[in-house]
């Protein structure tokens, strides 16, 4: 009896301590930058994508500056986007909108870009398939099927999605794309599958805005989940029902 | 997608072509690609390239796998050269890796009117990072055991 006692109170001193550690690694966790257990966290290359983890991201637009195109440029960057001359069809996955309300004369400035919504509009129109909602929230077109017929950009209610136009060379390895086929933003998914933020996301937090962040909205102690729960946040065209995958503070 | 008779035929002439090659006819010569040996036995690469790169394609647009061992990325590690200026050669230039065979064998390839041709190289006159995917230790994402 006593010796079962005595055993109980060590493990109650075993879950203590563990206890303890745990939030000492969730401290850890918290330093920016300094997030040591995320390495042995990384999703090997082999393992499919998961339906736990939800892809989303928080603009907070109180923070993002007037004029700065810092995320549209990353973007263009990483997927090898070059205007052709002609800006209403030019490719583009992320855009800035600068909003002004008539009535207060306050700014608004945010970037604008596929929203990964749950029940995606062009997910529902593509006769193919070609535009397909990965299982872990990344609204993506397979290029391989697109038939370019262009239904998804009409059904889309962002305007996020682009068509090639032109025949492409010396594209990025990374990112095929090709004349006649639909494209938009992918939330950098060729970084995300290797445990990287997308390429927005980065050159935000280089420029010392920090407006967007990046995470696993399934995942209650993400810093994108932390977030959401601190910050008043809204989806655009909410009335819609998407469930977007894209949040705005401050709009 | 080439058309399956399309890919029979040059299954058809690769395999019929290596193994049986008669003195006076004529075989393509590619280029021999990096290291040893690929990453199958040549003789298998030869008919069932296509067959891999097809599944490599749908497992990791669809499903997030980015195993490397199939991967078209991959192959133009291996097998682009580069030319006296150091700059890559596409390797569906003439003369270069596949195009050797796809023009003997007649067989068009769509691959390349999106993938890249060449492994990531800085644009004459651009900034772009040569950086490796993953290479950058401090935007880690997932943050909770």
């Amino acid at each position: 009896m006593q010796s079962r006692n005595a055993k109980s109170k060590t493990n109650r001193k075993r879950r203590e301590f563990i206890g303890r550690a745990g939030a000492a690694a969730a401290m850890l966790t918290l330093a920016p930058g300094v997030r040591l257990v995320d390495l042995a966290l990384a999703r090997p290359a082999d393992e499919p994508a998961s339906d736990k983890v939800r892809w989303g991201m928080l603009v907070d637009a109180t923070k993002c500056a007037q004029g700065c195109t810092e995320c549209v440029d990353a973007c263009n960057e990483e997927f090898g986007l070059e205007g052709m001359g002609r800006p209403k069809t030019d490719a583009q996955y992320i855009r800035k909108i600068d909003l002004k309300d008539k009535t207060t004369g306050k700014r608004y400035s945010l970037p604008m870009l596929c929203q990964h919504c749950e029940t995606a509009p062009c997910v529902d129109v593509c006769p193919t398939g070609a535009s397909f909602r990965r299982i872990d929230g990344i609204v993506l077109v397979d290029k391989h099927i697109c038939i370019g017929c262009r239904y998804c950009m009409m059904a889309c209610p962002f305007k996020a999605r682009s068509f090639v136009h032109e025949n492409l060379t010396d594209q990025v390895p990374e990112a095929p794309r090709g004349k006649g086929t639909v494209e938009s933003c992918t939330f950098c998914v060729h970084r995300v599958d290797r445990d990287r933020e997308p390429a927005c996301v980065e050159a935000c937090s280089r420029e010392g805005h920090e407006a967007l962040t990046f995470g696993d909205m399934n995942d209650p102690n993400s810093r994108l989940s932390q977030r959401l729960r601190e910050l008043p946040n809204r989806q655009i065209r909410a009335d819609l029902g998407l469930n977007t995958g894209v949040r705005y503070h401050g709009v | 997608m080439r058309a399956a008779a399309a890919v029979l035929s040059l299954a058809l002439i690769c395999a019929t072509g290596w193994t049986a090659a008669a003195a006076d006819t004529p075989m393509p010569k590619p280029p021999r690609g990096k290291g040893e040996q690929c990453v199958e036995p040549t003789d298998v690469m030869r008919r069932d390239h296509m067959r891999f790169l097809t599944h490599q394609r749908d497992e990791t647009m669809h499903r997030g796998i980015r195993t490397k061992k199939h991967s078209l990325i991959e192959c133009l590690e291996c097998h682009t050269r580069k030319d006296v200026q150091g700059r890559f050669l596409p390797v569906n230039a003439e003369g270069e890796f596949c195009q050797v065979c796809h023009d003997y064998s007649g067989v068009k390839m769509d691959c390349f009117e999106c993938h890249a041709t060449t492994p990531r190289q800085p644009k004459p006159g651009s900034a772009r990072s040569s950086a490796e995917p993953g290479s950058d230790i401090s935007f880690r994402l997932r943050i909770t055991p």
